[in-house]
Protein backbone atom coordinates (compact mmCIF):
# COMPACT_ATOMS: atom_id res chain seq x y z
CA UNK A 1 0.00 0.00 0.00
CA UNK A 2 1.22 3.46 -0.90
CA UNK A 3 1.90 6.07 1.71
CA UNK A 4 -0.25 9.13 0.87
CA UNK A 5 2.10 11.54 2.69
CA UNK A 6 5.02 10.39 0.58
CA UNK A 7 3.03 10.79 -2.62
CA UNK A 8 1.99 14.30 -1.65
CA UNK A 9 5.62 15.17 -0.95
CA UNK A 10 6.73 13.90 -4.36
CA UNK A 11 3.89 15.76 -6.09
CA UNK A 12 4.82 19.01 -4.38
CA UNK A 13 8.48 18.63 -5.41
CA UNK A 14 7.45 17.99 -9.01
CA UNK A 15 5.37 21.19 -9.05
CA UNK A 16 8.01 23.23 -7.21
CA UNK A 17 11.02 22.31 -9.33
CA UNK A 18 10.09 24.25 -12.51
CA UNK A 19 8.86 27.24 -10.47
CA UNK A 20 12.10 27.46 -8.53
CA UNK A 21 14.07 27.09 -11.79
CA UNK A 22 12.01 29.94 -13.26
CA UNK A 23 12.98 32.16 -10.34
CA UNK A 24 16.65 31.16 -10.29
CA UNK A 25 17.48 31.33 -14.01
CA UNK A 26 17.65 35.13 -14.49
CA UNK A 27 19.51 35.52 -11.17
CA UNK A 28 22.03 32.82 -12.07
CA UNK A 29 23.18 34.99 -14.98
CA UNK A 30 24.09 37.78 -12.54
CA UNK A 31 26.18 35.42 -10.43
CA UNK A 32 28.01 33.71 -13.30
CA UNK A 33 28.58 36.31 -16.03
CA UNK A 34 30.77 38.80 -14.11
CA UNK A 35 33.40 36.08 -13.69
CA UNK A 36 33.22 34.73 -17.21
CA UNK A 37 36.08 35.11 -19.71
CA UNK A 38 33.76 35.37 -22.70
CA UNK A 39 30.65 36.94 -21.13
CA UNK A 40 27.46 36.62 -23.19
CA UNK A 41 23.72 36.91 -22.65
CA UNK A 42 23.59 33.14 -22.17
CA UNK A 43 24.42 31.74 -18.72
CA UNK A 44 27.84 30.18 -19.21
CA UNK A 45 31.03 30.15 -17.21
CA UNK A 46 33.93 29.48 -19.56
CA UNK A 47 36.94 30.04 -17.36
CA UNK A 48 37.26 32.32 -14.37
CA UNK A 49 38.45 35.93 -14.57
CA UNK A 50 38.26 39.21 -12.68
CA UNK A 51 38.91 41.14 -15.85
CA UNK A 52 35.30 42.40 -16.05
CA UNK A 53 35.63 44.03 -12.64
CA UNK A 54 38.89 45.63 -13.72
CA UNK A 55 37.06 47.28 -16.61
CA UNK A 56 34.47 48.65 -14.17
CA UNK A 57 37.20 50.34 -12.17
CA UNK A 58 38.72 51.78 -15.33
CA UNK A 59 35.39 53.30 -16.34
CA UNK A 60 35.20 56.93 -15.19
CA UNK A 61 31.40 57.16 -15.45
CA UNK A 62 30.92 53.94 -13.48
CA UNK A 63 33.17 55.00 -10.61
CA UNK A 64 31.72 58.47 -10.51
CA UNK A 65 28.19 57.03 -10.34
CA UNK A 66 29.21 54.87 -7.39
CA UNK A 67 30.35 57.96 -5.57
CA UNK A 68 27.09 59.76 -6.42
CA UNK A 69 24.98 56.82 -5.22
CA UNK A 70 26.92 56.73 -1.99
CA UNK A 71 26.49 60.48 -1.41
CA UNK A 72 22.75 60.30 -2.13
CA UNK A 73 21.99 57.19 -0.05
CA UNK A 74 24.13 58.12 2.94
CA UNK A 75 22.55 61.58 3.04
CA UNK A 76 19.05 60.11 2.84
CA UNK A 77 19.88 57.57 5.56
CA UNK A 78 21.23 60.26 7.92
CA UNK A 79 18.38 62.67 7.21
CA UNK A 80 15.51 60.17 7.41
CA UNK A 81 16.85 58.18 10.35
CA UNK A 82 17.50 61.28 12.45
CA UNK A 83 14.21 63.03 11.68
CA UNK A 84 12.14 59.85 11.95
CA UNK A 85 13.86 58.97 15.21
CA UNK A 86 12.94 62.29 16.83
CA UNK A 87 9.38 62.25 15.55
CA UNK A 88 8.77 58.58 16.33
CA UNK A 89 10.03 59.11 19.87
CA UNK A 90 7.50 61.89 20.38
CA UNK A 91 4.69 59.93 18.78
CA UNK A 92 5.49 56.91 20.92
CA UNK A 93 6.01 58.68 24.26
CA UNK A 94 3.72 61.67 24.09
CA UNK A 95 -0.05 61.33 23.98
CA UNK A 96 -1.84 64.04 22.12
CA UNK A 97 -5.14 64.25 20.36
CA UNK A 98 -5.16 63.12 16.74
CA UNK A 99 -1.90 61.20 17.04
CA UNK A 100 -3.23 58.06 15.40
CA UNK A 101 -5.09 60.04 12.75
CA UNK A 102 -1.84 61.84 11.93
CA UNK A 103 0.03 58.57 11.49
CA UNK A 104 -2.75 57.13 9.32
CA UNK A 105 -2.78 60.23 7.15
CA UNK A 106 0.98 60.08 6.63
CA UNK A 107 0.97 56.44 5.64
CA UNK A 108 -2.03 57.06 3.39
CA UNK A 109 -0.22 59.91 1.63
CA UNK A 110 2.98 57.94 1.17
CA UNK A 111 1.16 55.10 -0.56
CA UNK A 112 -0.99 57.41 -2.69
CA UNK A 113 1.70 59.87 -3.80
CA UNK A 114 4.04 57.38 -5.44
CA UNK A 115 5.25 56.20 -8.81
CA UNK A 116 5.51 58.06 -12.09
CA UNK A 117 2.23 59.93 -11.44
CA UNK A 118 3.71 61.60 -8.35
CA UNK A 119 6.85 62.52 -10.27
CA UNK A 120 4.96 65.15 -12.31
CA UNK A 121 4.19 67.51 -9.39
CA UNK A 122 7.43 66.54 -7.64
CA UNK A 123 9.39 67.55 -10.73
CA UNK A 124 7.59 70.91 -10.91
CA UNK A 125 8.21 71.47 -7.19
CA UNK A 126 11.92 70.85 -7.70
CA UNK A 127 11.85 73.11 -10.75
CA UNK A 128 10.37 75.98 -8.71
CA UNK A 129 12.86 75.43 -5.88
CA UNK A 130 15.79 75.38 -8.32
CA UNK A 131 16.56 71.78 -7.36
CA UNK A 132 16.26 70.10 -10.77
CA UNK A 133 19.58 68.51 -11.75
CA UNK A 134 20.95 68.72 -8.19
CA UNK A 135 21.77 65.89 -5.82
CA UNK A 136 20.04 67.85 -3.06
CA UNK A 137 16.73 67.66 -4.96
CA UNK A 138 17.07 63.87 -5.27
CA UNK A 139 18.01 63.56 -1.58
CA UNK A 140 15.06 65.63 -0.32
CA UNK A 141 12.55 63.98 -2.66
CA UNK A 142 13.64 60.48 -1.66
CA UNK A 143 13.61 61.46 2.03
CA UNK A 144 10.07 62.85 1.90
CA UNK A 145 8.83 59.68 0.24
CA UNK A 146 10.48 57.22 2.64
CA UNK A 147 9.91 59.21 5.85
CA UNK A 148 6.30 58.15 6.67
CA UNK A 149 7.08 54.42 6.50
CA UNK A 150 10.28 54.84 8.51
CA UNK A 151 8.32 56.86 11.07
CA UNK A 152 5.57 54.27 11.28
CA UNK A 153 7.87 51.29 11.75
CA UNK A 154 10.08 53.09 14.27
CA UNK A 155 7.08 54.23 16.30
CA UNK A 156 5.84 50.65 16.42
CA UNK A 157 9.25 49.50 17.58
CA UNK A 158 9.52 52.23 20.23
CA UNK A 159 6.10 51.29 21.59
CA UNK A 160 7.53 47.87 22.46
CA UNK A 161 10.26 49.36 24.68
CA UNK A 162 9.06 49.81 28.26
CA UNK A 163 8.95 53.34 29.64
CA UNK A 164 10.10 52.52 33.15
CA UNK A 165 13.81 53.34 32.61
CA UNK A 166 13.03 56.76 31.19
CA UNK A 167 10.59 57.55 33.99
CA UNK A 168 13.14 56.57 36.61
CA UNK A 169 15.76 58.83 35.02
CA UNK A 170 13.28 61.72 34.92
CA UNK A 171 12.55 61.26 38.60
CA UNK A 172 16.31 61.40 39.19
CA UNK A 173 16.30 64.84 37.63
CA UNK A 174 17.53 64.29 34.06
CA UNK A 175 16.14 66.56 31.35
CA UNK A 176 13.86 65.06 28.66
CA UNK A 177 16.57 65.31 25.98
CA UNK A 178 19.13 63.72 28.30
CA UNK A 179 16.70 60.87 28.84
CA UNK A 180 16.29 60.44 25.12
CA UNK A 181 19.98 60.36 24.28
CA UNK A 182 21.38 58.52 27.32
CA UNK A 183 18.63 56.07 28.17
CA UNK A 184 16.36 55.62 25.19
CA UNK A 185 18.77 55.54 22.24
CA UNK A 186 20.97 52.73 23.58
CA UNK A 187 17.83 50.65 24.23
CA UNK A 188 16.50 51.15 20.73
CA UNK A 189 19.72 50.86 18.71
CA UNK A 190 18.59 47.61 17.08
CA UNK A 191 15.44 49.14 15.60
CA UNK A 192 17.36 52.20 14.44
CA UNK A 193 19.95 50.09 12.63
CA UNK A 194 17.21 48.16 10.84
CA UNK A 195 15.50 51.37 9.74
CA UNK A 196 18.80 52.81 8.53
CA UNK A 197 19.37 49.63 6.49
CA UNK A 198 15.89 49.77 4.97
CA UNK A 199 16.24 53.43 4.06
CA UNK A 200 19.62 52.68 2.54
CA UNK A 201 18.34 49.90 0.29
CA UNK A 202 15.38 52.01 -0.81
CA UNK A 203 17.45 55.04 -1.81
CA UNK A 204 20.34 52.99 -3.22
CA UNK A 205 17.97 51.02 -5.49
CA UNK A 206 15.75 53.90 -6.56
CA UNK A 207 15.74 54.60 -10.27
CA UNK A 208 12.77 56.84 -11.06
CA UNK A 209 13.59 59.86 -8.88
CA UNK A 210 17.15 60.48 -10.17
CA UNK A 211 16.07 59.45 -13.68
CA UNK A 212 13.48 62.24 -13.76
CA UNK A 213 15.28 64.91 -11.73
CA UNK A 214 18.87 64.66 -13.00
CA UNK A 215 20.09 65.84 -16.41
CA UNK A 216 23.91 65.70 -16.34
CA UNK A 217 25.60 62.34 -16.80
CA UNK A 218 28.21 63.29 -14.20
CA UNK A 219 25.49 63.44 -11.52
CA UNK A 220 23.89 60.05 -12.28
CA UNK A 221 23.78 57.45 -9.52
CA UNK A 222 24.51 53.81 -10.40
CA UNK A 223 20.87 52.96 -11.18
CA UNK A 224 20.64 55.53 -13.97
CA UNK A 225 24.21 54.85 -15.13
CA UNK A 226 23.48 51.14 -15.62
CA UNK A 227 20.35 52.01 -17.60
CA UNK A 228 22.31 54.28 -19.93
CA UNK A 229 24.99 51.57 -20.32
CA UNK A 230 22.54 48.98 -21.59
CA UNK A 231 20.04 51.19 -23.42
CA UNK A 232 22.62 53.22 -25.39
CA UNK A 233 23.00 52.52 -29.08
CA UNK A 234 25.96 50.37 -30.05
CA UNK A 235 27.16 47.08 -28.64
CA UNK A 236 26.92 47.04 -24.84
CA UNK A 237 29.94 45.72 -22.91
CA UNK A 238 28.14 42.76 -21.34
CA UNK A 239 31.05 41.74 -19.11
CA UNK A 240 31.47 45.22 -17.69
CA UNK A 241 27.72 45.79 -17.17
CA UNK A 242 27.28 42.44 -15.42
CA UNK A 243 30.24 43.08 -13.11
CA UNK A 244 28.97 46.57 -12.39
CA UNK A 245 25.44 45.30 -11.68
CA UNK A 246 26.91 42.61 -9.44
CA UNK A 247 28.83 45.16 -7.34
CA UNK A 248 25.79 47.43 -7.21
CA UNK A 249 23.53 44.60 -5.98
CA UNK A 250 25.87 43.27 -3.26
CA UNK A 251 25.20 45.98 -0.60
CA UNK A 252 21.43 45.48 -1.00
CA UNK A 253 21.66 41.73 -0.43
CA UNK A 254 24.02 42.29 2.48
CA UNK A 255 21.58 44.75 4.10
CA UNK A 256 18.63 42.38 3.71
CA UNK A 257 20.53 39.43 5.17
CA UNK A 258 21.37 41.63 8.14
CA UNK A 259 17.74 42.69 8.53
CA UNK A 260 16.57 39.10 8.30
CA UNK A 261 19.02 38.02 10.99
CA UNK A 262 17.71 40.74 13.28
CA UNK A 263 14.00 40.67 12.59
CA UNK A 264 12.83 38.20 9.99
CA UNK A 265 11.19 39.19 6.77
CA UNK A 266 7.61 39.74 7.82
CA UNK A 267 8.81 42.92 9.46
CA UNK A 268 9.26 45.03 6.37
CA UNK A 269 6.16 43.92 4.51
CA UNK A 270 4.92 47.46 4.36
CA UNK A 271 7.98 49.24 3.10
CA UNK A 272 8.48 47.69 -0.30
CA UNK A 273 6.30 49.51 -2.79
CA UNK B 1 4.22 62.51 35.05
CA UNK B 2 2.89 59.32 33.59
CA UNK B 3 1.19 60.96 30.62
CA UNK B 4 4.19 62.67 29.12
CA UNK B 5 7.95 62.68 29.38
CA UNK B 6 8.50 66.10 27.86
CA UNK B 7 7.17 69.60 27.46
CA UNK B 8 5.29 71.09 24.58
CA UNK B 9 8.28 72.97 23.12
CA UNK B 10 10.41 69.83 22.97
CA UNK B 11 7.57 67.94 21.32
CA UNK B 12 7.20 70.53 18.57
CA UNK B 13 10.96 70.81 18.11
CA UNK B 14 11.30 67.05 17.62
CA UNK B 15 8.33 66.72 15.27
CA UNK B 16 9.07 69.64 12.96
CA UNK B 17 11.98 68.26 10.85
CA UNK B 18 10.18 65.05 9.84
CA UNK B 19 6.79 66.64 9.34
CA UNK B 20 8.09 69.57 7.28
CA UNK B 21 9.98 67.25 4.93
CA UNK B 22 6.89 65.11 4.49
CA UNK B 23 4.76 68.19 3.97
CA UNK B 24 6.95 69.85 1.33
CA UNK B 25 8.02 66.78 -0.65
CA UNK B 26 4.97 64.54 -0.34
CA UNK B 27 1.76 66.24 0.72
CA UNK B 28 2.29 69.50 -1.16
CA UNK B 29 2.98 67.78 -4.53
CA UNK B 30 0.06 65.43 -3.90
CA UNK B 31 -2.34 68.36 -3.59
CA UNK B 32 -0.63 70.70 -6.03
CA UNK B 33 -1.02 68.23 -8.89
CA UNK B 34 -4.73 69.16 -9.02
CA UNK B 35 -3.85 72.76 -9.83
CA UNK B 36 -1.10 71.97 -12.32
CA UNK B 37 -3.52 69.66 -14.11
CA UNK B 38 -5.66 72.69 -14.84
CA UNK B 39 -2.89 74.61 -16.63
CA UNK B 40 -1.17 74.24 -19.98
CA UNK B 41 2.32 74.37 -18.47
CA UNK B 42 5.14 72.97 -20.59
CA UNK B 43 8.81 72.46 -19.83
CA UNK B 44 10.09 74.68 -22.64
CA UNK B 45 8.69 77.50 -24.73
CA UNK B 46 6.31 80.34 -23.88
CA UNK B 47 4.00 78.28 -21.67
CA UNK B 48 6.90 77.26 -19.43
CA UNK B 49 7.10 80.71 -17.83
CA UNK B 50 3.51 81.84 -18.01
CA UNK B 51 1.19 78.87 -18.12
CA UNK B 52 -2.51 79.69 -18.57
CA UNK B 53 -5.25 78.40 -16.34
CA UNK B 54 -7.42 76.23 -18.57
CA UNK B 55 -9.83 74.75 -16.03
CA UNK B 56 -11.12 71.32 -16.91
CA UNK B 57 -9.99 71.49 -20.53
CA UNK B 58 -7.25 68.90 -19.96
CA UNK B 59 -9.67 66.47 -18.38
CA UNK B 60 -12.08 66.80 -21.30
CA UNK B 61 -9.14 66.07 -23.57
CA UNK B 62 -8.10 63.04 -21.52
CA UNK B 63 -11.57 61.56 -21.92
CA UNK B 64 -11.15 61.46 -25.69
CA UNK B 65 -7.45 60.58 -25.68
CA UNK B 66 -6.96 57.17 -27.29
CA UNK B 67 -3.48 56.81 -25.76
CA UNK B 68 -5.04 57.24 -22.33
CA UNK B 69 -7.56 54.46 -22.98
CA UNK B 70 -4.82 52.28 -24.44
CA UNK B 71 -2.70 52.82 -21.32
CA UNK B 72 -5.66 52.19 -19.02
CA UNK B 73 -6.57 48.96 -20.80
CA UNK B 74 -2.96 47.70 -20.69
CA UNK B 75 -2.65 48.65 -17.02
CA UNK B 76 -5.84 46.74 -16.17
CA UNK B 77 -4.62 43.63 -17.98
CA UNK B 78 -1.21 44.03 -16.35
CA UNK B 79 -2.68 44.31 -12.83
CA UNK B 80 -5.12 41.46 -13.44
CA UNK B 81 -2.55 39.14 -15.02
CA UNK B 82 0.56 39.85 -13.02
CA UNK B 83 -0.79 40.77 -9.60
CA UNK B 84 -4.26 39.35 -9.00
CA UNK B 85 -3.84 36.09 -10.91
CA UNK B 86 -0.06 35.76 -11.10
CA UNK B 87 1.48 36.97 -7.85
CA UNK B 88 -1.43 36.09 -5.58
CA UNK B 89 -2.01 32.72 -7.27
CA UNK B 90 1.63 31.69 -7.39
CA UNK B 91 2.26 33.09 -3.91
CA UNK B 92 -0.60 31.00 -2.52
CA UNK B 93 0.55 27.89 -4.39
CA UNK B 94 4.11 28.28 -3.07
CA UNK B 95 2.87 28.89 0.48
CA UNK B 96 0.69 25.77 0.34
CA UNK B 97 3.38 23.56 -1.19
CA UNK B 98 5.92 24.55 1.45
CA UNK B 99 3.48 24.50 4.37
CA UNK B 100 5.05 22.77 7.39
CA UNK B 101 8.22 21.94 5.43
CA UNK B 102 10.63 24.25 7.20
CA UNK B 103 13.82 23.78 5.21
CA UNK B 104 12.07 23.65 1.85
CA UNK B 105 10.12 26.78 2.74
CA UNK B 106 13.17 28.78 3.71
CA UNK B 107 14.97 27.74 0.51
CA UNK B 108 12.06 28.65 -1.78
CA UNK B 109 11.48 31.88 0.11
CA UNK B 110 15.07 33.05 -0.21
CA UNK B 111 15.05 32.49 -3.97
CA UNK B 112 11.73 34.30 -4.41
CA UNK B 113 12.81 37.14 -2.10
CA UNK B 114 16.03 37.58 -4.07
CA UNK B 115 13.95 38.37 -7.18
CA UNK B 116 12.10 40.92 -5.09
CA UNK B 117 15.00 42.85 -3.57
CA UNK B 118 17.51 43.12 -6.45
CA UNK B 119 17.46 46.77 -7.65
CA UNK B 120 14.99 47.32 -10.50
CA UNK B 121 17.57 48.39 -13.10
CA UNK B 122 19.54 45.20 -12.53
CA UNK B 123 16.41 43.09 -12.69
CA UNK B 124 15.47 44.75 -15.98
CA UNK B 125 18.81 43.89 -17.53
CA UNK B 126 18.67 40.33 -16.21
CA UNK B 127 15.41 39.87 -18.09
CA UNK B 128 16.66 41.55 -21.24
CA UNK B 129 19.52 39.05 -21.18
CA UNK B 130 17.29 36.10 -20.25
CA UNK B 131 14.84 36.76 -23.11
CA UNK B 132 17.27 37.95 -25.80
CA UNK B 133 16.09 36.61 -29.14
CA UNK B 134 19.43 35.09 -30.24
CA UNK B 135 21.59 34.49 -27.17
CA UNK B 136 19.15 34.65 -24.26
CA UNK B 137 19.14 31.63 -21.96
CA UNK B 138 15.45 30.88 -22.51
CA UNK B 139 15.75 30.78 -26.31
CA UNK B 140 18.96 28.74 -26.16
CA UNK B 141 17.12 26.19 -24.02
CA UNK B 142 14.09 26.24 -26.34
CA UNK B 143 16.20 25.59 -29.41
CA UNK B 144 18.20 22.90 -27.60
CA UNK B 145 15.00 20.92 -27.02
CA UNK B 146 13.99 21.40 -30.65
CA UNK B 147 11.58 24.34 -30.38
CA UNK B 148 11.99 27.53 -32.36
CA UNK B 149 13.35 30.71 -30.82
CA UNK B 150 10.83 33.39 -29.89
CA UNK B 151 11.32 37.14 -30.06
CA UNK B 152 9.51 37.69 -26.77
CA UNK B 153 9.53 41.48 -26.64
CA UNK B 154 8.03 41.80 -30.14
CA UNK B 155 5.72 38.84 -30.40
CA UNK B 156 4.29 38.75 -26.86
CA UNK B 157 5.21 42.11 -25.27
CA UNK B 158 2.35 42.37 -22.77
CA UNK B 159 2.56 38.72 -21.74
CA UNK B 160 6.31 39.17 -21.30
CA UNK B 161 6.04 42.09 -18.88
CA UNK B 162 3.24 40.28 -17.04
CA UNK B 163 5.42 37.20 -16.53
CA UNK B 164 8.32 39.46 -15.61
CA UNK B 165 6.24 41.17 -12.94
CA UNK B 166 5.02 37.86 -11.52
CA UNK B 167 8.66 36.88 -11.12
CA UNK B 168 9.48 40.25 -9.58
CA UNK B 169 6.66 40.53 -7.04
CA UNK B 170 5.48 37.09 -5.92
CA UNK B 171 7.60 37.29 -2.74
CA UNK B 172 5.21 39.54 -0.85
CA UNK B 173 2.19 37.30 -1.44
CA UNK B 174 4.12 34.15 -0.61
CA UNK B 175 5.41 35.65 2.66
CA UNK B 176 1.98 36.92 3.64
CA UNK B 177 0.22 33.63 2.84
CA UNK B 178 2.90 31.56 4.58
CA UNK B 179 2.38 33.66 7.68
CA UNK B 180 -1.40 33.30 7.29
CA UNK B 181 -1.20 29.52 7.09
CA UNK B 182 0.72 29.48 10.36
CA UNK B 183 -2.31 31.02 12.09
CA UNK B 184 -4.52 28.00 11.31
CA UNK B 185 -4.69 25.71 14.35
CA UNK B 186 -3.04 22.38 13.32
CA UNK B 187 -5.88 20.44 14.93
CA UNK B 188 -8.29 21.64 12.21
CA UNK B 189 -6.23 20.03 9.47
CA UNK B 190 -5.56 16.91 11.55
CA UNK B 191 -9.28 16.43 12.06
CA UNK B 192 -9.85 16.81 8.32
CA UNK B 193 -7.17 14.19 7.67
CA UNK B 194 -8.68 11.76 10.15
CA UNK B 195 -12.05 11.90 8.41
CA UNK B 196 -10.24 11.40 5.10
CA UNK B 197 -10.94 14.75 3.42
CA UNK B 198 -9.45 15.29 -0.03
CA UNK B 199 -6.78 17.95 -0.62
CA UNK B 200 -9.34 20.16 -2.34
CA UNK B 201 -11.87 19.79 0.50
CA UNK B 202 -9.17 20.58 3.05
CA UNK B 203 -8.33 23.74 1.15
CA UNK B 204 -11.95 24.78 0.57
CA UNK B 205 -13.34 24.03 4.03
CA UNK B 206 -10.38 24.56 6.36
CA UNK B 207 -7.62 26.64 4.78
CA UNK B 208 -9.54 29.14 2.69
CA UNK B 209 -12.02 30.37 5.33
CA UNK B 210 -9.13 30.93 7.72
CA UNK B 211 -6.95 32.97 5.36
CA UNK B 212 -9.73 34.83 3.51
CA UNK B 213 -9.00 38.20 5.12
CA UNK B 214 -5.28 37.88 4.34
CA UNK B 215 -6.11 37.23 0.69
CA UNK B 216 -8.15 40.43 0.52
CA UNK B 217 -5.36 42.46 2.15
CA UNK B 218 -2.85 40.96 -0.27
CA UNK B 219 -5.01 41.68 -3.33
CA UNK B 220 -5.50 45.34 -2.45
CA UNK B 221 -1.84 45.98 -1.66
CA UNK B 222 -0.39 44.25 -4.72
CA UNK B 223 -3.00 45.98 -6.91
CA UNK B 224 -1.91 49.34 -5.53
CA UNK B 225 1.79 48.56 -6.04
CA UNK B 226 1.40 46.99 -9.48
CA UNK B 227 -0.72 49.90 -10.65
CA UNK B 228 2.25 52.21 -9.98
CA UNK B 229 5.04 49.99 -11.30
CA UNK B 230 7.42 51.68 -13.74
CA UNK B 231 10.03 48.92 -14.21
CA UNK B 232 8.55 47.57 -17.51
CA UNK B 233 9.69 50.85 -19.06
CA UNK B 234 13.27 49.66 -18.55
CA UNK B 235 12.48 46.46 -20.45
CA UNK B 236 10.38 47.73 -23.34
CA UNK B 237 10.20 51.53 -23.16
CA UNK B 238 6.43 51.09 -23.56
CA UNK B 239 6.75 49.54 -27.01
CA UNK B 240 6.59 48.06 -29.50
CA UNK B 241 4.02 50.58 -30.79
CA UNK B 242 2.60 51.31 -27.29
CA UNK B 243 1.68 47.67 -26.62
CA UNK B 244 3.27 47.77 -23.16
CA UNK B 245 2.55 51.40 -22.40
CA UNK B 246 1.20 51.27 -18.85
CA UNK B 247 -0.46 54.38 -17.41
CA UNK B 248 2.74 55.15 -15.47
CA UNK B 249 4.76 55.00 -18.70
CA UNK B 250 2.20 57.12 -20.58
CA UNK B 251 2.39 59.78 -17.84
CA UNK B 252 6.17 59.70 -18.01
CA UNK B 253 6.14 60.04 -21.81
CA UNK B 254 3.65 62.92 -21.77
CA UNK B 255 5.30 64.94 -19.01
CA UNK B 256 9.00 64.19 -19.47
CA UNK B 257 9.44 63.14 -23.10
CA UNK B 258 6.91 65.50 -24.72
CA UNK B 259 7.31 68.09 -21.93
CA UNK B 260 3.55 68.64 -21.56
CA UNK B 261 3.60 69.09 -17.79
CA UNK B 262 0.07 70.45 -17.45
CA UNK B 263 -1.53 67.68 -19.47
CA UNK B 264 0.70 65.08 -17.81
CA UNK B 265 -0.43 66.38 -14.41
CA UNK B 266 -4.09 65.93 -15.33
CA UNK B 267 -3.48 62.25 -16.20
CA UNK B 268 -1.36 61.92 -13.04
CA UNK B 269 -4.29 63.29 -11.02
CA UNK B 270 -6.52 60.50 -12.32
CA UNK B 271 -3.85 57.92 -11.43
CA UNK B 272 -3.40 59.38 -7.95
CA UNK B 273 -7.18 59.33 -7.37
CA UNK B 274 -7.22 55.63 -8.22
CA UNK B 275 -4.34 55.17 -5.75
CA UNK B 276 -6.33 57.08 -3.17
CA UNK B 277 -9.40 54.88 -3.60
CA UNK B 278 -7.32 51.70 -3.26
CA UNK B 279 -5.46 53.03 -0.20
CA UNK B 280 -8.69 54.12 1.52
CA UNK B 281 -10.18 50.69 0.89
CA UNK B 282 -7.12 49.08 2.45
CA UNK B 283 -7.04 51.39 5.47
CA UNK B 284 -10.73 51.03 6.24
CA UNK B 285 -10.32 47.28 6.04
CA UNK B 286 -7.34 47.13 8.39
CA UNK B 287 -8.99 49.52 10.85
CA UNK B 288 -12.13 47.44 10.93
CA UNK B 289 -10.08 44.35 11.67
CA UNK B 290 -8.39 46.06 14.60
CA UNK B 291 -11.67 47.32 16.04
Amino acid sequence: MKDPRRTSKIVSYIILAPIVAFFICPILWLIVTPFSIRPSLFISLNGFTLNNFERVFQNRTAINAFRNSLVISVSVVVLVTTCALFAAYVLSRHDFRGRNILLYMLVLFSSVVSGAAAMVPIFILNLRLGLVNTELGVILTLSGGIMPTALFILKDFFDSIPRTYEEAALVDGSSPLQVMFRIFLPLSSKGIIVIAMLVFTQSWSNFLVPFVLLRSTSKYPVSVAIYTFFSEVGVPDIGMISAYAFLYTLPVIFAYVLIERKFGFSFYGGIKG
Amino acid sequence: MKRSLMGRKVVVFLLIPALSLIFVFLILPGVWVLKIGMTNETLTGAKARNPDFVGFENYVKVLSDRFFYNALRITLLFVLGSAIIGQAGLGLLLALLTYRKRRLKSFVQSVVILAWIIPEVVVAYLWIAFLDKDYGTLNVILSAIGLSKINWFYEYPLLTIIIFNIWRGTAYSMLLFSAALETIPPSYLETAEVIGASTWRKFKDVVFPNIKSYILTDLILITLWTFNVFTPYLLTGGGPSFRTELLSIYIYRTAFRYFKLGYGASIATIALLINFALAMFYLSLSRRRKA
